[in-house]
């Protein structure tokens, strides 16, 4: 009863609102609809820049050395004669990784989607606090300003690898991007980390709290439960790469050792005592293996939705579907060894961390073939959003397989560290989620910016992207299981590898490719927000809340009363109805059953 | 100018995008454009998704065609090298099967049930049975993997000290190695960075006083007895680095402030190693591209690349700064006679120091 008092207050309040101006509309607004599109543009640009330095440094592995007009315009003083400073390549390395990983597929990602949908999905207003998320997206705007800013300072950004182990992170003298650059990286990534947990915690009793009447936890669409979910892991483990960088932070700036000890460099001894590299690795690995899920499950969640929607069928196994997510997330918090395996940690725990590791392979099998049979005597509607959720199965199935070969420590020995690596976890986690992330942005452009994306666009997007994708990393295993190390400036010094070369050159030709394709996407994305076809308002014929919503942005989403929910999220072709899709706002007929899913 | 050409390039690139996209519209019906798949959208997509599935087999196939020979599984020159060789042809085994059919699953459904209009697909929610199935047999898989895993992993692990086995040091630093033999004892002397002293040439930091260093041998190559068990004993004096010895299946991180480990019996001779038909036939194949690599040196009047003969290495294979990339020492492994001949040869750490 009360609820439904709240319900009213809230729209009297929605009523007469202070009128907005420009800044408060677009710029400090506390509107999840802007503000989610606010993250998706940061993310953006902060993707493109990232995709641009790993073409620069794809070039520099397939021709190395070779002076390239292009070093020379965007590298400047790094690339003397327009050939790439082995510095600024660890550089690049170090920068793609943390602005792809932290930037684009857990901000752009989740930070676009958890905010565009947990309200309208859930049959909410908006955000359980407007102001904590408009915080939040501030802080990751300063977060990100201050990433792009460490590319300029003097001797270098961060340049000790996405991973920032000590001592070669904490040592200005060990390289010149451990000075300044890993400064600026520290402070960037500690704001960052404020603005996720913000964002986390508003995601989390938003969830929990503001749930429309009859939305009961078992007919949250899969989408909600994914992004409840990464809140929660995010919520558990960013804390402790937070504790990491502080205490790296004193190492670094205040003498402390807790990460150092015993250290001769360049003609001294230095101070630190009894502090240990391992234990860094330890924080480290607590956030960055959870990482990847918070990377995964939010795409996961969105696949599954697209992939229901446009099969025109329920989800398969829905039920099983929020198990695994379930399991991979109280998991994803007990593997963080299996990085660790050649460390010098103790044998024993590596031996545990194999065990746990491996188990997660069960939940995402399980995940897979939910999909799969999802599509099974479907009547699958090709959208580009479609396509990409089937390249993201496909995508999530090869480089998922590698895992239990690197999750298996007595294999990891002699494929750590090499391009097997690189191709597992860009398959698994980065093209995967990157797929989830286009396939949301192509399904929910209409509901973001009241326009249609161009489909043919779309298509040619996707099916060049997903050829390329597979073009680099697919070979990129072979070289790594013939031992090419990864984060080589070159391999000229390896005469044992020059029968690799003319591979390299492969993998950065369709690098090359898939990277300039990207063009098309962004074209069609910035030109369809004037230009694009006016969207209806339920353009794919989907069932849940969000497509209730008027077209046209409103505080407060609904005019009126906030719909009520009456059934589960996927009831697409559900017999005894006529037409193939039945809302969750539609009440139950006469006799009809809730499927007992 | 540079900057302006890109620029120029791209303005060309929308523009062509743009007059794309009229294109595609011109050619769609008027009320067929509201940017929704239709039925010919399905089944064009439904076809390309075969194509697509022909692709990831023919790279699949294409690549274990032309880089299938993998030096890391097979070849290997370790007592253990071939466990973990056998547990990779496993896996390998396992993850191509179930590549194959999921991937045929995932790309003939998408083909073969496009979307048509008035087709009504299936309501299938659940089913207990099949999501036991796949629940059961991952579970099963992976017990058999773990186990085989995990004993392996042991197996390697744990040295076992009463084998004698030969004590080395390796000793990381930016951006070289050192091999420390412990000499006639057997027994490595101490060592502290702290105790580093440039100008007496004791550069590992090793205990002048202590009577077991007297003995020691530093070297900058690594010589290793055939069939005897090698235990390395891994410091660094300065960032994370990761001793890598890929044909003998060995890896283990050097970590300043702590000594790690790792042993292994070497089973293959240098010499053996180079005479056998895969390791020719790979370096014939090297040396043809060193050959056409040298040809524009050549033109300029360049020196020409060394011709290339097969040498076990180790590599550094944890960033360590920017000679990361050329961070490497020699591995021989020889018969015992012409080890102990090598040995003797070098100089004992007392004799190395300058007074």
């Amino acid at each position: 009863m009360s609820a439904h008092a709240d319900t009213h207050a809230h729209e009297d309040d929605h009523g007469h609102h202070h009128k907005e101006t420009f800044v408060t509309k677009y710029i400090f607004s506390q509107d999840h609809k802007m503000i989610a599109k606010q993250y998706l543009v940061t993310g953006t640009i902060m993707g493109v820049i990232g995709v641009l330095m790993s073409m620069m440094f794809r070039m520099q592995i397939a021709w190395p050395e070779e002076p390239n007009v292009l070093f020379e315009a965007l590298l400047g003083k790094w690339a003397p004669d327009g050939v790439m400073d082995a510095d600024i390549y660890l550089a690049l390395v170090t920068i793609h990784g943390t602005i792809m990983v932290f930037f684009v597929l857990t901000a752009g990602l989740s930070g676009t989607f958890s905010n565009l949908l947990i309200p309208l999905q859930i049959g909410a207003r908006d955000m359980a606090s407007g102001f904590l998320n408009m915080v939040s997206y501030w802080l990751f705007f300063l977060s990100s300003v201050i990433m792009v800013i460490s590319l300029f300072v003097e001797a270098g950004p961060a340049a000790a690898g996405w991973t920032i182990y000590p001592p070669l992170s904490a040592l200005p003298m060990a390289q010149g991007g451990s000075g300044m650059g890993m400064t600026l990286w520290l402070v960037s990534m500690a704001i960052f980390i404020a603005s996720s947990l913000l964002g986390s915690l508003n995601y989390i009793v938003t969830v929990i709290n503001l749930r429309t009447k009859g939305m009961s936890m078992t007919r949250l669409p899969l989408t909600i439960w994914a992004f409840f979910i990464t809140a929660v892991i995010g919520v558990i483990s960013f804390p402790v790469l937070l504790s990491a960088a502080l205490l790296l932070i004193m190492d670094r700036s205040f003498g402390t050792s807790f990460f150092l000890s015993d250290i001769f460099i360049q003609g001294e001894v230095l101070h630190y005592q009894g502090g240990s590299p391992v234990l860094f690795e330890h924080l480290f690995w607590f956030l960055g293996h959870p990482e990847v899920y918070i990377v995964i499950l939010p795409a996961m969640g969105l696949v599954s939705e697209i992939m229901a929607s446009n099969s025109r069928k329920p989800i398969f196994g829905y039920r099983a579907m929020i198990a695994s997510i379930l399991a991979i997330a109280f998991l994803s918090t007990i593997v963080w060894g299996h990085h660790m395996f050649v460390s010098g940690m103790n044998p024993f725990l590596g031996s545990v961390f194999t065990f746990t590791t491996l188990l997660i392979a069960i939940p995402s099998a399980v995940k897979a073939f939910n999909w799969i049979t999802t599509l099974w005597k479907g009547n699958l509607q090709m959208n580009p959003a479609m396509l990409f959720s089937i390249g993201f199965v496909s995508t999530f199935i090869t480089g998922g397989l590698t895992g239990i070969i690197l999750g298996d420590s007595a294999l990891d020995i002699n494929v750590h560290d090499t391009y097997f690596v690189v191709a597992h976890f860009h398959l698994v986690m980065g093209i995967s989620a990157l797929y989830g992330m286009f396939a949301g942005i192509y399904h929910w452009y209409p509901k973001m910016f009241g326009k249609m994306l161009n489909k043919n666009l779309g298509y040619i997007h996707f099916w060049i992207t997903a050829v390329c994708a597979y073009g680099v990393f697919f070979p990129m295993h072979f070289i790594g299981m013939a031992g090419l190390p990864r984060r080589y400036y070159t391999n000229s010094n390896f005469p044992l590898f020059d029968d690799l070369a003319n591979v390299n050159v492969i993998i950065t030709i369709f690098a090359l490719i898939g990277g300039a394709v990207q063009i098309v996407y962004l074209y069609n994305f910035f030109s369809s927000i004037f230009f694009g076809k006016k969207a209806t308002q339920n353009p794919w014929k989907s069932t849940t809340l969000e497509w209730t919503a008027p077209v046209e942005h409103m505080h407060g989403n609904w005019p009126g009363e906030i719909p009520h929910v009456y059934r589960w999220a996927y009831d697409y072709s559900k017999p005894g109805h006529d037409v193939d899709f039945v809302p969750q706002n539609i009440p139950l007929k006469d006799g009809e059953e809730e499927l007992q899913h | 100018m540079t900057a302006l050409l890109t620029i120029i390039v791209l303005v060309f690139i929308l523009i062509a995008i743009w007059q794309m996209v009229k294109i595609f519209d011109l050619a769609q019906a008027k009320n067929e454009n509201s940017q929704v798949a239709t039925d010919k959208d399905n089944t064009l997509n439904a076809y390309l998704m075969m194509g697509f599935l022909a692709f990831i087999y023919i790279i699949t196939i294409v690549c274990l065609v032309k880089w299938g020979d993998l030096p890391l599984m097979s070849n290997s020159a370790s007592a253990h090298g071939p466990t973990i060789d056998n547990l990779m042809v496993i896996s390998m085994v396992i993850i191509f099967f179930v590549q194959t059919v999921t991937q045929f699953l995932l790309h003939y459904f998408a083909f073969k049930y496009k979307g048509e209009k008035g087709k009504k697909a299936l309501f299938f929610a659940d089913n207990n049975k099949l999501e036991a199935i796949w629940t059961i047999i991952p579970v099963i898989v992976l017990a058999g993997l773990i186990i085989y895993g995990l004993n392996t992993w042991i197996n390697i692990m744990g040295v076992d000290e009463s084998d004698d086995p030969l004590v080395v040091e390796l000793y990381a630093q930016q951006f070289n190695w050192k091999a420390r033999y412990a000499g006639a004892d057997n027994t490595l002397g101490k060592a502290n960075v702290r105790l580093i002293d440039i100008d007496r040439a004791n550069i590992l930091g090793i205990d002048e006083a202590d009577p077991n260093a007297q003995d020691d041998v530093i070297t900058t190559e690594l010589h290793l007895p055939v069939g005897k068990p090698v235990l390395f004993k891994m410091r660094s004096q300065d960032v994370l680095h990761s001793a890598y010895m890929p044909h003998f299946r060995a890896q283990m991180n050097c970590v300043p402030g702590m000594i790690t480990q790792f042993g292994f019996t070497p089973t293959v001779t240098t010499a053996e190693m180079r005479e056998t038909p895969q390791m020719q036939e790979k370096v014939k194949r090297i040396n043809n591209i060193r050959v056409e690599n040298s040809k524009p040196l050549l033109a300029k009047g360049e020196e020409p690349l060394e011709s290339y003969e097969f040498d076990y290495i180790l590599l550094c294979n944890k960033i360590c700064g920017k000679s990361h990339y050329n961070m490497q020492m020699k591995i021989v492994v020889e018969t015992q006679e012409e080890y102990n001949a090598w040995i003797k040869e070098q100089k004992a750490f007392k004799n190395s120091l300058i007074n």
